[in-house]
């Protein structure tokens, strides 16, 4: 490298304050993105982050950025801040396979309406990251290209299905990523990597380009390293989309003004009786009792509120998820895009989708399909679809019934800590588990953010994850970005200055 | 509800348009039980008188200008395609010989 010793550790500095060094002059984008790309080139080869590095295009974004703010152009904030995209999130000219090989090689002809806003903004996009196929997983494990590693335990899960946008922020490969949280795949990966991530209100960010698992459940939102960084990335990807039709109206923000406030006082926040009890960890449920302390010295209070109905959210959502699945992935059939298996008798159309499909989805995309083909035949939708949307209907009164006595809500994000490589994947039914606490959020909507609340079980990181009424994503901002303050006080700084470094691809 | 066994899961995956293997079928087959077991629970508490949400936030009859936008090129929308010709899409033959 031949640019001042400053850029190595600029790359460990938040989005924010890399974006005040581009305005100071400080650096350049070319600079600061050449410096991602070499952080790339170091360790990912170990942690498996990313599924496509778009170096040339990045570095052609970031010199019209900077040539753009030497002529005096007024620029977007974030404009020469890098970013990574998960590859669910259709890019135009970059690869895109959702993690499966039944797209390997797709090359979209469109961007995804929240790219053509990073794009307009003028954030050079390093690349895609890696995921479960077709964000069908915790663990990032069902990628078809080999799983992400966490930056804290090569052995362990980074969480899923957006493990590698967490891992690419939390081990600075990348300043802010984009993910997507259909049944908690943004807030579990963070806080299992100690990094921030929010599932904005649905509707808040457009899903025109998101390869859909569970339409009305998928939505896309920032991956971060602080709660002020999350809230501009949300600030630039929200907004209503004419060609999405489940878009919300409405303005967007202030989000980035609520994480600067670190003002609880007053703030009235609920624990959830049921999402803090049995199967989470001892030391998960310490981090989240010890961060909730802060707040009420803070001048928060916190009180204790039920939501009887979320027993019975996880079943609804193993229903509604896999038969929007089944239904969203039959346009994967061998004939307009992606793969195509010819078999040598009878190659007819039908036995080409059959061929193709079975050599093309990986286990739990298969698994999933064929729960969601028999949740809606004839004899059971009753049953089990129509039951599964009216439990819909009381997760989201519990939450009506909560947020007339709280202003958020708060449980651990995740039960655990990251747990190792291999350990659940043969286990339908335990790695379901790991998304008990994000799915309520899901099924009714609402907004919720994961930040880190420390150290728990071996060392790892925990989580904390606030949930807010649709459309007061400002209160998370406001809420996290006061703790995240308070327990970096109490920490002597970032939560991710105490992972192990990693350097040449290897742990120190 | 009835246990789901080998023949089914066969089913389930011709409906849905997958080849699975012998290995496959045994091996969902096995797990299918139990995974429904998990999610049957919702039946407990879905009384009569539950009205069904399908989606988060209810919108209706969300209309965009009927305007002319811009659309892929031909040439775009066949970029990807496993197999086109004459500007279109190709495809194998559609009828089986039955």
């Amino acid at each position: 490298m031949t640019d001042s010793t400053s850029t190595p550790d600029m790359i460990r500095r938040s989005a924010a304050a890399q974006a005040a060094a581009l305005a100071a002059g400080e650096t350049s984008s070319e600079e600061l993105t050449r410096a991602h790309l070499d952080r790339i080139a170091a360790v990912d080869g170990d942690l498996n982050a990313f599924l496509h590095v778009s170096e040339e295009e990045a570095l052609t974004t970031a010199r019209e950025v900077d040539s753009r703010r030497g002529a005096g152009e007024e620029l977007h904030p974030l404009a020469g801040v890098p970013i990574a995209v998960k590859d669910v999130v259709v890019t135009k000219g970059q690869p895109t396979t959702a993690g499966s090989k039944i797209l390997e090689g797709w090359v979209p002809p469109y961007d995804a309406t929240l790219v053509e806003k990073l794009r307009a903004a003028g954030l050079p996009i390093l690349g895609k990251t890696n995921m479960d196929e077709f964000a069908m997983g915790s663990s990032t494990e069902t990628s078809a290209y080999g799983p992400t590693r966490n930056p804290w335990d090569r052995d362990r899960i980074p969480g899923g299905s957006g493990g590698g946008s967490a891992a690419a922020v939390g081990a600075y490969e990348a300043p802010l990523a984009i993910g997507t949280d259909t049944g908690g795949s943004i807030r579990q990966p963070g806080a299992v990597t100690g990094t921030v991530g929010v599932k904005p209100t649905y509707g808040s960010v457009s899903r025109y380009g998101l390869i859909a698992m569970a339409s009305s459940l998928d939505q896309a939102g920032p991956v971060t390293r602080t709660v002020e960084d999350s809230a501009l990335l949300h600030e630039l990807i929200a907004g209503h989309d004419l060609r999405d039709s489940t878009s919300l109206p409405g303005p967007v923000g202030p989000y980035a003004e609520a994480a600067r406030r670190r003002d609880v006082n007053g703030l009235r926040i609920g624990v959830i009786e049921e999402l803090e009890g049995e199967g989470f960890a001892p030391e998960v449920r310490a981090r989240f009792t010890e961060s909730l302390d802060q707040l009420e010295r803070a001048g928060a209070e916190i009180v204790r509120v039920s939501c009887p109905n979320f027993e019975y959210a996880l079943g609804a959502y193993y229903l509604i998820m896999p038969s929007e699945a089944s239904s969203n992935l039959a346009k994967f059939d061998g004939m307009r895009f992606g793969l195509r298996v010819i078999p040598e008798d009878h190659p007819t159309a039908e036995n080409v989708m059959k061929a193709t499909r079975g050599a093309g989805f990986g286990d739990e995309v298969k698994r999933r399909i064929l729960l969601g083909t028999y949740a809606l035949s004839a004899g059971y939708y009753d049953a089990y679809y129509g039951s599964a949307q009216k439990v819909r209907t009381l997760v989201q009164r519990d939450f009506a019934a909560a947020f007339e006595k709280v202003d958020v809500l708060a449980s651990p994000t995740a039960p655990t800590v990251a747990f190792r490589l291999g350990e659940k994947i043969d286990d339908p039914t335990a790695m379901y588990m790991n998304d008990i606490a994000t799915i309520p959020a899901n099924l009714a909507g609402t907004p919720g953010i994961s930040l880190p609340s420390g150290l728990a079980e071996d060392g790892l990181p925990a989580g904390i994850q606030f949930l807010a009424p649709a459309r007061a994503d400002e209160r998370l901002y406001q809420v996290g970005g006061a703790l995240e303050a308070l327990l970096e006080d109490s920490w002597g700084g970032p939560l991710l200055a105490k992972a192990p470094e990693l350097a040449g691809g290897a742990a120190r | 509800m009835p246990s789901i066994g080998r023949d089914d899961v066969a089913r389930l995956a011709d409906l849905a348009r997958i080849q699975l293997t012998e290995e496959e079928i045994a091996r969902f087959a096995g797990e299918f039980d139990s995974i429904m077991d998990a999610v049957a629970s919702v039946s407990e508490v879905a009384s009569e008188d539950v009205p069904a949400t399908s989606h988060p936030i209810a919108m209706t009859n969300v209309f965009r200008e009927d305007v002319v936008t811009e659309t892929l090129t031909q040439e775009e929308a066949l970029a990807g395609a496993p197999d086109a010709q004459d500007g279109r899409f190709a495809v194998p033959q559609i009828l089986g010989e039955e």
